[in-house]
């Protein structure tokens, strides 16, 4: 993969997201959002419900149209996604190997193997309707893993997990941080294990964005307004 | 072998099963059934359409089927209106102008009963050549399409991160199925061609492990319910339409005496 721009004497730099501003309906749900993601990072990106974090990781996709500031990806960028949850209708009869080849062509034992760093090799085939949360959380990753990409983007994978299971989940997508060296964005709002573990925190916060930048890259005052304020 | 209107109606409805088994099941794992019926309702538009424009019913009525998929994107994405009262609205308002419009043309006799519950025993060779060529190629559409839909079905967003494009997948299907309609209606009517859409999916659900499976056992499940309904018929002296949609039903709820296998 080539790599055209380069992140100032670290690593080479996967994305970049410069004054980004999405509006919908007369309404700003992001603003002034500065951030980027290096090869080998972990970012994250944190913020109460309704500080519009799906939005930005969206935006960041390129899910969405952007309204102001800009996103730029290196060229050829494999982009894995994790979405926040997925709702698959009950009539559709889909097994967790078939999920796996959603979007792709693959070997079965690159299936194997992506299963098998998710921690799901035991599973055997199950229809995706009976997984458990944190079961189909893994299998989101796996799915995302099996494309081998240079960045990975989670929405609030530990989301209905329990602590430990959380702690699990982060151990393995650090796991796969270091064998693939991809750049990771997590959206999260853990606000401590963000500062623990994080290479870069981005806060955003629930905000009348009429005024000069709410948002960017992490201050501890803004941190903590962002946990006192209400959710949107 | 084609002189028999008999075979003529069989064959023509299981070249439509073929077809609707598979679309029916997309049609079911996308909730479109009221689409399907918004559709079939317009259709009246279609045939008014092809009358004053001297069109092939066919024709007239896929490509005012077409128009009020386009209009229905336009407005799903613009407007803030839920889309099950957009799609009453289309429907039913296709279904008005339509008979409107004819209402001008009085010299016209139009078979209504026809155009409501379907004519099959009244396929001529031409019917036949337009549903077994048509669905060849709806099948090959399918097929195309199938990787990006599915994706696109389970999620929208897991789809364009790939780069599938799924706005497109899903325009791609509504002709599909404005296609499928337009060929069926000939077959079973307005008023019962979504039945071989849903009723042959639905059928087939529990017994399926995987999408491609299901999508095969549907149109098994469908040419046995144009079968079996055309028997019928020919037997009780029923409605050929009507009788199809009962066997279908009929199959479902054979399917429904016992209990599913736990998995």
């Amino acid at each position: 993969m080539k790599l055209r721009n380069s992140h100032s004497g670290g690593s080479p730099r996967l994305v970049r997201a410069r004054d980004l501003g999405v509006r919908r309906n007369e309404r700003w749900i992001i603003r002034h959002v500065d951030m980027e993601v290096a090869r080998g990072a972990l970012v994250f990106l944190i913020g109460a419900n309704g500080a519009g974090k799906s939005t930005c990781a969206k935006a960041i996709l390129g899910l969405i149209e952007v309204s102001e500031g800009s996103v730029d990806r290196a060229p050829s960028l494999e982009v894995g996604y994790v979405p926040q949850r997925l709702s698959i209708s009950p009539t559709l009869p889909l097994s967790m190997r078939r999920l796996m080849t959603l979007t792709g062509r693959f070997a079965a034992r690159d299936v194997d193997a992506a299963l098998a760093a998710a921690g799901l090799e035991r599973l055997g085939d199950p229809p995706v309707m009976n997984l458990s949360g944190g079961e189909l959380q893994r299998l989101l990753l796996a799915r995302a893993l099996i494309h081998r990409p240079g960045l990975l983007i989670l929405d609030e994978p530990a989301q209905g997990v329990d602590l430990p299971g959380a702690d699990r989940l982060h151990e393995l997508i650090d796991g796969i941080r270091r064998d693939l060296g991809c750049g990771v964005l997590l959206i999260s709002h853990d606000l401590q294990r963000a500062m623990d573990t994080g290479d870069d925190v981005v806060a955003l916060v629930p905000h009348e964005h009429d005024e000069p930048p709410p948002a960017g890259a992490y201050d501890p005052s803004a941190g903590q307004r962002q946990t006192d304020a209400p959710g949107g | 072998m084609l002189d028999d209107f008999f075979t003529r109606a069989l064959l023509g409805g299981i070249g439509l099963a073929l077809v609707t088994g598979p679309a029916g099941c997309f049609v079911v794992w996308r909730r479109l059934a009221y689409f399907g019926e918004t559709i079939a309702h317009s259709a009246l538009l279609g045939v008014a359409l092809s009358i004053v424009f001297n069109l092939h019913l066919v024709i007239g009525i896929f490509a005012s089927a077409c128009a009020v998929v386009l209009v229905m994107f336009h407005l799903g994405r613009r407007d803030s209106l839920p889309a099950d009262t957009l799609l009453g609205l289309l429907a039913h308002g296709g279904l008005a102008i339509g008979l409107v419009v004819l209402a001008f043309f009085p010299s016209i006799r139009l078979n209504l009963h026809g155009l409501l519950f379907g004519d099959i025993l009244g396929v001529s060779r031409a019917d036949l050549a337009i549903v077994w060529g048509g669905g060849a190629v709806a099948l090959g559409v399918l097929g195309w399409l199938w990787r990006p839909l599915l994706a696109a079905t389970v999620s929208a967003d897991l789809a364009a991160v790939a780069g599938m494009r799924p706005e497109r997948a899903r325009l791609a299907f509504g002709f599909l199925v404005a296609a499928v309609i337009a060929v069926a209606i000939k077959i079973v009517g307005v008023l019962l061609v979504v039945a071989l859409l849903v009723i042959p999916a639905a059928t087939v659900r529990r017994f399926s492990t995987s999408p491609e499976r299901m999508a095969g056992a549907a149109a098994v499940a469908g040419v046995a319910a144009v079968a079996g309904g055309l028997f019928a018929s020919a037997e009780f002296d029923t409605p050929s339409g009507p009788s199809i949609v009962v066997a279908a039903l009929v199959v479902f709820a054979l399917t429904r005496l016992r209990r599913p296998r736990r998995v």
